[in-house]
């Protein structure tokens, strides 16, 4: 750790790889909560793989690969959308369908590419030591428009995440939001993609979100706590595999899973106290003379 | 040209009072037909009572009045407009909660939801939605509550928090789909005299399967069995049950 924090002040890399997953906790810890209280995990696992597609065909079209993933990640996102509202098909069949057509069509265009297989390996798992400068502005923007949408729609979205039914009986436009909120997951997903990579997307989307939501009664709360968490997950991850040199995408993930592991057992504890504590008020009453009537 | 025609063809005149009216209103689930011309009129200030066996249609008659399904022949206006623009002078009370139970929110932010719609270009809820949530929530017994999170609830706390979610808005109009199918019975009564006191400023249609329990507090019983079986603000009698359920149920009808 004391090696990470004097290394930091001397290589400006290493401050673009804090940066760059400070910006993407900001991404996940907004949509996070949306894809755990709304049980969509498999869904945004989905997109995450299917965004490969696009990277694919961007280094074999020699443009941007964040371009080409954000492009394939709100395409999927609609498709997946479009299915569950408007069609018969199974849901889960066809994002299973997009998870692996969209990753094999990405490794087709990688393989004809000369000279990328390298990249493979850091769109499967990030490299966060190698973010260029002008893509943390990218995603400063991707996090702007996520803030800016759900500042605007925050109580339509709550809503449409709650209960849909009803919502669309308040005269919410159900449809159109849940379009808007798939495709609001698909640019997190895209934000987090050089940090994590698509495999582990999935974890540092959830996770943080998982966590918060054992603690909190609001989704605003959710977020801001799940943000906090991100952050610290990314820096901490970025920190501890620093000087053993360990992949800085996979020690994050780790560091997230064990505290959401953590969380749980720290919350059953908790639980199992608190019972304990009026079960034995309860014996209490039971003991003080007077207190208690006789049968 | 708009004068010439109403000249050419007088319409109708709907009974101002009508709140709900059906005229031979049928619906169909691709080949199965679930509803066979259904006419019924229901006034301002009734309480009405919708019963009938399971798979009946009261369910999905309740979704064309709050335009959830379009009617596949007939005629259906909901407080003088068709059902999904009158949507938002209405109140519903669904049979099962639609969301889960561990979402993270407390039972006034799920009341405020209510308000959604009233000022829809309201970037925040106002201290008027606010004010409006402490009202309902008051008149469903339920604000020492409000600040509980919505997983922490009874099933007759959440009962009433439903309902007022539904009153939040000061509808005209309210439906309530099996309100006390998950409840027992002394919460059931509870809410039905709830109920009968809200009656006085709105009118109510109350779905349930529980013919005798109703018959106690509402001003009218429609019977619903693919079509309107019966239609009576008399007692309900054997006959009635019989041509409701097709055979003979015993022991159903107990005064109250």
């Amino acid at each position: 750790m004391a090696e990470f924090f004097g290394a930091l002040t001397q290589h400006s890399f290493l401050w673009q790889a804090l940066i760059a997953g400070l910006l993407a906790s900001v991404g996940c810890g907004l949509m996070g909560p949306f894809v755990v209280v709304k049980r969509i995990t498999f869904l945004a696992g989905g997109i995450a793989h299917s965004v490969l597609a696009g990277m694919g065909m961007a280094v074999y079209f020699a443009f941007n690969p964040l371009l080409g993933a954000l492009i394939a990640a709100i395409v999927a996102a609609l498709l997946i959308g479009w299915v569950r509202l408007y069609s018969e098909a199974r849901e889960d069949t066809t994002i299973g369908a997009l998870w692996a057509i969209g990753m094999a069509v990405g490794i087709l265009f990688i393989a004809e590419t000369p000279g990328y297989a390298s990249d493979l390996m850091s769109f499967l798992f990030g490299n966060i030591l190698l973010v260029p400068a002008r893509e943390l502005l990218f995603m400063a923007l991707l996090d702007a428009v996520l803030l800016l949408s759900l500042t605007l729609f925050y109580r339509q979205f709550v809503a449409v995440a709650f209960d849909e039914e009803f919502a669309r009986l308040r005269g919410v436009p159900v449809s159109t939001l849940y379009l808007a909120l798939l495709v609001m997951v698909a640019i997190t997903v895209v934000l987090m993609i050089q940090v994590v990579g698509l495999i582990l997307v999935i974890a540092l989307l959830t996770l943080p979100a998982a966590i918060a939501g054992l603690w909190t009664s609001s989704l605003a709360m959710m977020m801001v706590l799940a943000t906090l968490l991100g952050m610290l997950f990314t820096s901490g991850g970025l920190a501890l595999s620093y000087a053993p040199d360990w992949p800085a995408g996979p020690t994050m993930i780790v560091l997230a899973g064990s505290t959401y592991f953590l969380a749980l057992v720290a919350q059953r504890l908790w639980q199992m106290w608190q019972r304990h504590m009026s079960l034995a008020a309860q014996q209490n009453d039971h003991l003080r003379p007077g207190t208690h009537e006789p049968d | 040209m708009v004068s010439a025609m109403s000249n050419l063809e007088i319409p109708p005149l709907p009974s101002p009072d009508a709140v709900i009216r059906a005229e031979a209103v049928s619906f169909s689930y691709d080949t199965l037909r679930v509803l066979d011309t259904v006419t019924l009129e229901v006034l301002r200030g009734e309480f009405l009572g919708l019963v009938g066996p399971n798979a009946g249609g009261k369910s999905t008659f309740l979704k064309l009045i709050l335009g959830l399904l379009d009617p596949t022949a007939g005629r259906l206006q909901v407080l003088g407009q068709p059902p999904k623009q009158a949507r938002h002078r209405i109140g519903y009370v669904p049979q099962h909660p639609a969301f889960a139970r561990d979402f993270p929110i407390t039972v006034a932010d799920a009341v405020l939801m209510g308000r959604l719609g009233t000022r829809s270009l309201m970037l925040r809820y106002s201290p008027a939605d606010r004010a409006a949530v402490q009202k309902a929530l008051h008149e469903v017994e339920a604000e020492d509550i409000a600040r509980r999170p919505i997983g922490k609830l009874s099933g007759g706390q959440l009962q009433r928090v439903l309902l007022a979610r539904a009153l939040v808005s000061e509808p005209e109009l309210l439906i309530l789909d099996e309100p006390t199918a998950n409840i027992d019975h002394r919460i059931e009564g509870e809410i039905f005299e709830l109920l009968a006191e809200l009656n006085a400023r709105m009118t109510i249609l109350v779905v349930s399967h529980d013919i005798a329990f109703i018959s106690g507090y509402v001003s009218r019983v429609a019977c619903l069995n693919r079509t309107l079986v019966c239609h009576t603000t008399d007692r309900i009698d054997g006959t009635v049950i019989t041509e409701l359920y097709g055979e003979r149920v015993r022991g159903i009808l107990h005064d109250h």
